[in-house]
């Protein structure tokens, strides 16, 4: 297969390792949260874009289709998805809790903070 | 009737305890139904446990869909074994959990705690008693998901960041682990785990096996805290409110060490990780790095909780070295240690959690003269301590000597050496709450007895018991892991 035929691991890879660079290299909670987002995405399409025959319908038996797309791969990222949405709705929430109580969402500035009496209660 | 339903019984009822609880909204209705729920748990996961040992694996199939179709339910020799380690935790801790609760967190947290710790409850079930891969990943974000809140839920605000990194850190280990699931998937087109293990006989090209092998190993390792990927551990364990650290060193990192074990051992195989790639010899020296690294740090903490929390991860170190051993007698120690461990860490948190509640903190120069003012309690640390270090009479023993027997089969003495005296390093943090606890003077002069309470006392030392109990009495622990190793060596070929 030529490199255009593997296309649309490409653009999973691609998305797979930005989402996690944006993870490690970004100090701002905010931003590493949304780099989490793009690394999950690149899943959706691993999953996704190979259940996808050209030409293929759904999988119902009938006389004038024979290939067939696979549909459990929608229904599990469907689920994934779900699972996404909450991560990122926890640690949005937690990111607030985290500005009421530091007033910053820099990693930095709240690892200083924190750094001035080592040791916790 | 309902026999044949346990297995799903086992996830269903703390799963459906949890909405419940939410939508009654008080505190102590949540208490009840949580204990509740966490002993029909441990009942359901015997039961299981015996069906096992009478009559074999129990195979059962959600909504009666048929294997590998829909979603199996698989209970054998191994997870029966993680779900009653798990359960048996859930029910010590639940009741527990009250008194701790309601110094910790302000009144209108209580029935949200609860949920949580019911949901994570059903997580840790789910991942060890699913056949399905896909599943194993859903439950392992319930259960991650919940965690991130109870850890959220700690005191000191440094709880919240801890939390934070823990969610990032999390769910790349997830997203990881579902990558290469979706990989198997690619090659085989099946998610069950047993069938996964059939066809990946049957494939010839082993490059996108061995790559999801890799993120499998990440990802997983990442949820257990394998040595490089551990920085999330001793944060979380040290700000979680104090029960929650008990359930999660006991059982959390547990269930992950299964979900290892399960894929190198029973989907992989032993051929393609331990004779095709050298994953044997990266096990063993990431985890003698950890356990001697991580038993170092240990040492110089000067907070009880995160002392014991570096601990963990030494401790898990032992685990990951007697998989990477892979014979009978490191498998044995490696599962064994997962009980015994999780027995010991179980009774240490629970009883720092009473000094918390009586002393206010865990550092290590406001424990002076513990020994004094809550005598039981610095016992308590003191046996399970000695079960850390592995003396014999101690839980710990007894998996320490089948990892040393492991490591005297392949012949490697150097390995033994460094078991011992990684254990004279935990002696030595030991030694240092020996010291501040029976050797010094209480800060304040007004030094009165001043014990936890007995809810509280009594399933911290029913598990400081059993750390002792199961270092005298080995035979039902060592029966079940010889019976899961046996299972584990003799599943794929």
């Amino acid at each position: 297969m030529s490199l255009a035929g593997h296309y649309s691991y490409w653009v999973t890879i691609f998305l797979m390792v930005a989402g996690l660079y944006i993870v490690i290299a970004r100090g701002n909670l905010v931003k590493k949260l949304i780099g989490l987002g793009i690394f999950q995405t690149s899943v959706y399409l691993l999953y996704i874009a190979p259940g996808k025959l050209i030409g293929g319908t759904a999988p119902i038996l009938a006389a004038s289709f024979s290939t067939y797309s696979n549909p459990l791969p929608h229904v599990l990222i469907l689920t994934a998805i779900v699972v996404g949405v909450a991560t990122l709705a926890l640690g949005l929430a937690i990111v607030v809790r985290i500005r009421e109580a530091y007033d910053s969402i820099e990693e930095d500035e709240i690892l200083d903070m924190d750094s001035v009496g080592e040791e916790g209660g | 009737m309902i026999g044949g339903h346990l297995p799903a019984l086992q996830v269903v009822v703390p799963l459906l305890a949890a909405p419940l609880m939410l939508l009654v909204r008080r505190g102590i209705f949540a208490w009840l139904l949580a204990v509740a729920v966490s002993w029909t748990a441990l009942a359901i996961a015997l039961a299981l446990a015996f069906t096992v040992r009478e009559s074999g694996p129990i195979s059962y199939a959600i909504g009666n869909w048929p294997p590998p179709w829909g979603i199996e339910y698989r209970v054998d020799a191994l997870n029966s074994f993680v779900l009653v380690l798990v359960s048996l935790v859930a029910a010590i801790v639940a009741p527990y959990a009250r008194a701790s609760v309601a110094a910790e967190l302000p009144r209108d947290q209580h029935y949200l705690f609860f949920t949580m710790y019911s949901l994570c409850l059903a997580g840790l079930l789910g991942i060890t008693i699913t056949g399905d891969a896909f599943n194993l990943f859903v439950f392992l974000e319930i259960s991650s998901l919940s965690t991130y809140v109870l850890i959220a839920l700690g005191r000191n605000r440094r709880a919240l960041l801890a939390a934070y990194q823990y969610l990032v850190l999390g769910t790349i280990g997830a997203t990881f682990y579902i990558i290469g699931v979706g990989l198997l998937y690619l090659m085989t087109g099946t998610l069950n785990l047993a069938d996964l293990a059939q066809r990946l006989r049957e494939v010839h090209e082993i490059r996108p096996v061995l790559a999801a092998l890799a993120f499998i190993t990440a990802g997983v390792g990442l949820k257990l805290a394998l040595f490089p990927l551990h920085f999330w551990l001793p944060n979380a364990y040290t700000y979680a409110p104090s029960a929650i650290t008990a359930f999660l060193a006991a059982s959390a990192t547990k269930v992950s060490v299964y979900v290892l074990l399960r894929f190198y051992f029973l989907v992989f195989g032993v051929p393609l990780v331990f004779g095709r790639l050298a994953m044997a010899e990266v096990l063993i020296a990431l985890s003698v790095i950890a356990v001697v690294s991580a038993s170092l740090v240990a040492v110089f903490q000067r907070d009880l909780k995160r002392m014991f929390a570096y601990s963990s991860v030494a401790q898990i170190g032992y685990v990951t070295l007697g998989m990477g051993l892979a014979n009978q007698a490191g498998l044995t120690g490696a599962v064994v240690h997962l009980f015994n461990h999780g027995l010991t860490k179980g009774a240490i948190f629970l009883l720092l959690g009473g000094v918390a509640l009586r002393v206010g903190a865990t550092g290590l120069q406001r424990v002076a003269g513990l020994g004094r003012t809550m005598p039981l309690t610095s016992f308590g640390i003191v046996l399970g301590g000695m079960s850390l270090i592995g003396i014999p009479g101690t839980a710990g023993f007894i998996s320490k000597w089948h990892l040393v027997l492991g490591a005297i089969e392949h012949g490697y003495w150097s390995l033994v050496a460094l078991i011992v005296a990684s254990s004279l390093i935990a002696l030595a943090y030991v030694w240092r709450f020996v010291e501040t606890a029976y050797f010094r003077v209480p800060e304040s002069s007004a030094a009165t007895r001043n014990e936890a309470p007995a809810s509280m006392l009594i399933p911290a030392w029913i598990m400081v018991g059993g750390c002792v109990y199961f270092g005298i009495d080995t035979g039902y622990v060592l029966d079940g892991a010889r019976h899961a190793v046996e299972f584990l060596l003799g599943g794929v070929r």
